[in-house]
């Protein structure tokens, strides 16, 4: 396979190599076949480019920075860690970078109410914007673990005009959301638009999320280029179901650059209490789409465990899945009270409070840093602000910065 | 002739249509489920669905998920099931055996020693019910030999050029979903789904099975008029779960069956 073919993907039947699809109820398929239709009529129309540039330029806040880490890249002694700025975005995540398009998507296919699954709240938050911003009836179904743990963001959502769901099925967390989500769905489907926040779930999702999301690559090409004059050695991204690693990755994926996506390794892969779905997972079929899960030996599903509920999930996107077969993309993982360490150095050292999530990929540019030399750049995706988190940082003892 | 279709010549000879019932197998454990599917059978159910829990039922409303989680904690798996499949077959030769899942299970028990053990159990079709006709051509493709029906869905959703499509790749009957939502979900709206019901059967020399909502006997008389079978899922699960204590749960199912199954009789 030439590097070029790695962007090939899905084909029109929405696979990614093997993975991908659509594994849904029969009832949900016109809606994804109608999905598609109007994704591919709309999405690359200039109009709607447009329209789409101006929502995230004026209101959202692209483009981000891209933030040269010199005091963290010091400390480390090796290679130069950037920092591409999605934390600053508007709603404190690059969620919203994708909840905006499908929102304006949702309008021109003349929906009026949308429904979204959130883990952390983020994507919850974001698609209660948008659809403020719309003007839209919002739903967003949480599982009551993680309504314990995002106190903030329940709030945010609802100030936003939005209702949150509570959901007590499975374990309470992300992938009941979404299981919930799904159900509601398929209740309300000739009216509602399902907005999907990662580059999970069936096609046309997994490529309509990313192609919200690559702004943040193209944009890192642009910065990058500009700065540095070439791009960079290697990259760095968060993966839980893996938008904002994709956002960033794609653009790059047949350049000659290293990459490599961090998932949560919770208490360590070995206590199996973790959300390293491509590092410890199997193939399966969850949420619409096959890809690799943590799952038993009878394709039951797993629990997930990670310090950041945006990782709490046994899936993972599709795209991932082939990237990871193709050995493209090297995928590690983080334990919780590493990515807590990272979390506490960023806060320190270049003041600046991470996500959880992207605490994970800070982590690893760090021991990368370290074995690199001066001249070489690393580029992180900061995804996500860690206001959010407080409460969660607040019960660890103490956050060991180093 | 398979076991589905004379169950339905021998239906249509006596003016009845099907009753179809749908049991998580191994709910509430698996002597006892045993117990209360013998018990159905014995009182007028024509076809069995055999359900397989599933961590994530997606498509399912709170009542099956809860006898799904139910099964799944009283240890009940793929390999289980289909020893279920084995025993029914045992004790009742003729009725049509419906393995019903969600597609992880299967995949991870492996697709072809799905298809080899419980074609060799007696299983006489399966539904899988996120497997639409775009997907299951991996599924399928790898079933070489005796047949199994894929029973396949069509939903109020589905437009007719497809209901065409799907009718057309069918084989042992159709199910047609009455309505939007998932299993379980109240109140049926018989006028909709019976004009679907007719364009189906239009298009197609399969019987018809309609299922969800469906929870009385009158809803049942109802859809019988059109449809050749009326599937039950959710209203018996309830009954199983209201009555865990009940020593004569089995008995219970089985008055409930039959209540049904007088239904299904035309005058």
């Amino acid at each position: 396979m030439t590097q070029e073919q790695y962007r090939h993907y899905p084909d029109e039947k929405g696979h990614f190599g093997q993975y991908g699809g659509r594994y849904v109820a029969e009832t949900l398929m016109p809606a994804l076949l109608e999905l598609e239709a109007a994704f591919t009529r709309f999405v690359p129309d200039p109009g709607f480019q447009e329209e789409l540039t101006v929502m995230l330029n004026t209101y959202a806040g692209r483009p981000t920075p891209l933030y040269y880490a010199k005091r963290l890249s010091d400390r480390m002694g090796g290679a130069a860690i950037y920092l591409k700025r999605e934390d600053l975005l508007h709603t404190g995540a690059h969620k919203i970078n994708n909840t905006l398009g499908q929102a304006l998507l949702a309008k021109k296919m003349g929906k009026t109410k949308i429904i979204a699954e959130t883990g952390a709240g983020q994507h919850g938050v974001a698609t209660a914007t948008a659809a403020a911003y719309f003007g839209m009836e919002c739903k967003v179904f949480m599982g009551v673990e993680d309504i314990g743990r995002q106190a903030p963001n329940v709030k945010r959502m609802e100030l936003l005009g939005a209702t949150v769901e509570p959901v007590e099925s499975g374990t309470g967390t992300l992938k009941d959301a979404m299981n919930e989500a799904m159900r509601y769905w398929v209740s309300a489907i000739r009216d509602t638009f399902y907005v999907i926040g990662s580059v999970a779930g069936p096609h046309p999702y997994p490529a309509m999320v990313r192609a919200f999301q690559v702004v943040i690559g193209e944009e890192t090409r642009r910065q990058v280029m500009e700065k540095c004059g070439r791009i960079p050695d290697l990259l760095v991204a968060c993966v839980g179901g893996g938008s904002n690693a994709m956002g960033l990755f794609y653009p790059f994926l047949h350049d000659d650059v290293a990459i490599m996506g961090v998932e949560a390794a919770g208490t360590g892969i070995h206590t199996g209490k973790h959300a390293a779905t491509l590092t410890a997972g199997s193939t399966g079929v969850l949420h619409g789409s096959k890809s690799y899960l943590l799952q038993d030996a009878q394709g039951q599903i797993m629990e997930a465990h990670s310090i950041s509920a945006g990782l709490d999930y046994p899936g993972v996107g599709p795209e991932h899945a082939l990237l990871k077969d193709l050995g493209r993309i090297t995928y590690m993982s983080v334990e919780d009270n590493e990515a807590l360490e990272a979390f506490g150095t960023l806060c320190r050292v270049e003041g600046i409070i991470p996500a959880l999530e992207s605490s994970h990929a800070v982590y690893c540019a760090m021991q990368e840093a370290k074995k690199r030399k001066p001249e070489e750049i690393i580029v992180v995706n900061l995804s996500g602000r860690g206001d959010k988190d407080l409460g969660i940082v607040a019960g660890v003892d103490e956050i060991r910065g180093k | 002739m398979t076991r589905i279709e004379k169950t339905f010549e021998k239906l249509a000879a006596a003016n009845e249509k099907a009753l179809v019932a749908f049991v998580t197998a191994g709910d509430p454990d698996p002597a006892l489920s045993i117990d209360i599917i013998s018990s159905m059978i014995e009182n007028g159910v024509d076809i069995l669905e055999l359900g397989v829990p599933f961590s994530d039922p997606t498509a399912d409303g709170p009542v099956i998920q809860r006898s799904s989680a139910r099964a799944l904690k009283n240890g009940m798996n793929l390999g289980k099931v289909c020893g279920m499949v084995g025993a029914i077959r045992k004790k009742f030769t003729d009725v049509p055996v419906i393995v019903f899942s969600y597609y992880n299970p299967i995949y991870a028990y492996g697709i072809e020693k799905f298809y080899r053990d419980f074609v060799s159990a007696g299983a006489d079709g399966v539904l899988v019910v996120d497997l639409p006709p775009e997907e299951s051509e991996e599924m399928t493709g790898q079933w070489t030999g005796d047949p199994l029906p894929l029973i396949r869905l069509v939903a109020p959703t589905t437009p007719d050029d497809r209901m065409k499509r799907i009718a057309r790749v069918s084989d042992g009957f159709i199910y047609m979903v009455s309505k939007t939502g998932v299993t379980g979900s109240d109140g049926l709206d018989a006028a909709e789904s019976s004009g679907q019901v007719e364009r189906l059967k239009e298009m197609t020399r399969l019987p018809v099975c309609v299922g969800f909502g469906i929870s009385t006997p009158a809803d049942v008389t109802q859809v019988a008029r059109v449809a050749d079978g009326v599937v039950i899922g959710s209203a018996f699960e309830r009954t199983i779960e209201d009555n865990m204590d009940d020593p004569a749960l089995a008995k219970r199912l089985g008055r409930q069956t039959s209540d049904y199954k007088a239904a299904t009789r035309m005058k």
